[in-house]
């Protein structure tokens, strides 16, 4: 199987091809000495694919329309996501971080691209490219105004950095003008770039 | 070496150790030697220190997430607002107290 184009090294989005040969070699071995079963590191793609932000989304709605929700998940994600049917990846821990009108988070992975898959999905290629994960620390209002978000002063900017086994999500502030909006509908508000923190959550219509 | 977390809790003040070890580690350069704040603990995780080397990753580790202010880490390279934060996941062997 390895050797079929659909294996899993040749999905990434890899420049070049000595890479993704590297990448063959190493699952081969992986899978050579039982490391990893033959279609393991597929499924694990299939399931982190199957995940979209609209997963993280429906936390944030639920957290912002059910204040003991929102206490849950911020003490503990893991047992809180579960609740609406989310089953965290084992591999780390899931941390909550609020943004509020005078605290704003930012989200980034200066080591590698750590980032919560099991309710975002997969990163953005930003997220993963060294301009955003050397500038995000040094520079984060300059980083954010480029997405469009301009902070006031007033504002403190707490960046995270997500070195080792807690992935950060942001539970953006909620817009005002969403007062009484169904869960379902406030869902469609939370972006991507909202829960990373490079956004706000979209007002309403 | 490092401190235990058992042993500290949130608002004590930790310094990074500033060290560059051969093996693989999660402590950015930026932080080594600078002083901040536990901001909380989770764990303990397995030690990526061990296991990115064939290791079992016991002992554990605490992991301690300690707030910096960006002026104490990047100093006048700072350029933006005063008050703004820097949080960073620490393993608790990597800290001394402040």
């Amino acid at each position: 199987m390895s050797d079929t184009p659909a294996h899993p090294g040749l999905q990434h989005h890899v420049p070049l091809p000595g890479r993704a040969k590297r990448a063959i070699a190493i699952h081969r071995l992986l899978v050579s000495k039982n490391i990893v079963g033959p279609d393991e590191v597929r499924e694990t793609i299939d399931r982190a694919r199957r995940r979209t932000p609209a997963d993280g989304a429906r936390v944030v709605a639920r957290a912002w329309t059910d204040p003991a929700f929102k206490a849950r998940l911020m003490a503990d994600a893991r047992p809180a996501v579960f609740e609406l049917g989310y089953r965290l990846s084992r591999d780390a821990e899931l941390a909550v971080v609020e943004n509020t009108d005078r605290l704003h988070h930012l989200v980034v992975c200066t080591l590698c691209s750590c980032y919560p898959t099991s309710l975002l999905g997969q990163p953005p290629d930003w997220y993963k490219s060294f301009a955003y994960r050397q500038r995000a620390v040094v520079e984060p209002r300059a980083v954010m105004r480029e997405f469009g978000l301009h902070l006031g002063e007033d504002v403190v900017v707490r960046v995270v950095d997500s070195t080792a086994d807690l992935r950060y999500l942001v539970l953006p502030r909620r817009p005002n003008g969403s007062e009484g909006m169904p869960e379902a509908e406030l869902a469609e508000l939370v972006t991507r770039d909202s829960m990373i923190g490079v956004g706000q959550a979209r007002n309403p219509a | 070496m490092g401190v235990d977390a058992r042993e500290i809790q949130v608002g004590d003040v930790v310094g990074v150790r500033d060290e560059t070890p051969a093996h693989h580690h999660r402590t950015p350069w930026f932080v080594k030697g600078k002083t901040g704040r536990i901001a909380s603990i989770s764990g303990p995780f397995l030690n990526p220190e061990s296991r990115a080397h064939g290791g079992d990753g016991l002992p554990k580790r605490h992991l301690c997430s300690v707030e910096f202010k960006q002026v104490d880490i990047w100093g006048g390279r700072y350029c933006e607002n005063d008050g703004d934060r820097l949080l960073v996941d620490i393993y608790e062997h990597w800290l001394e107290p402040g």
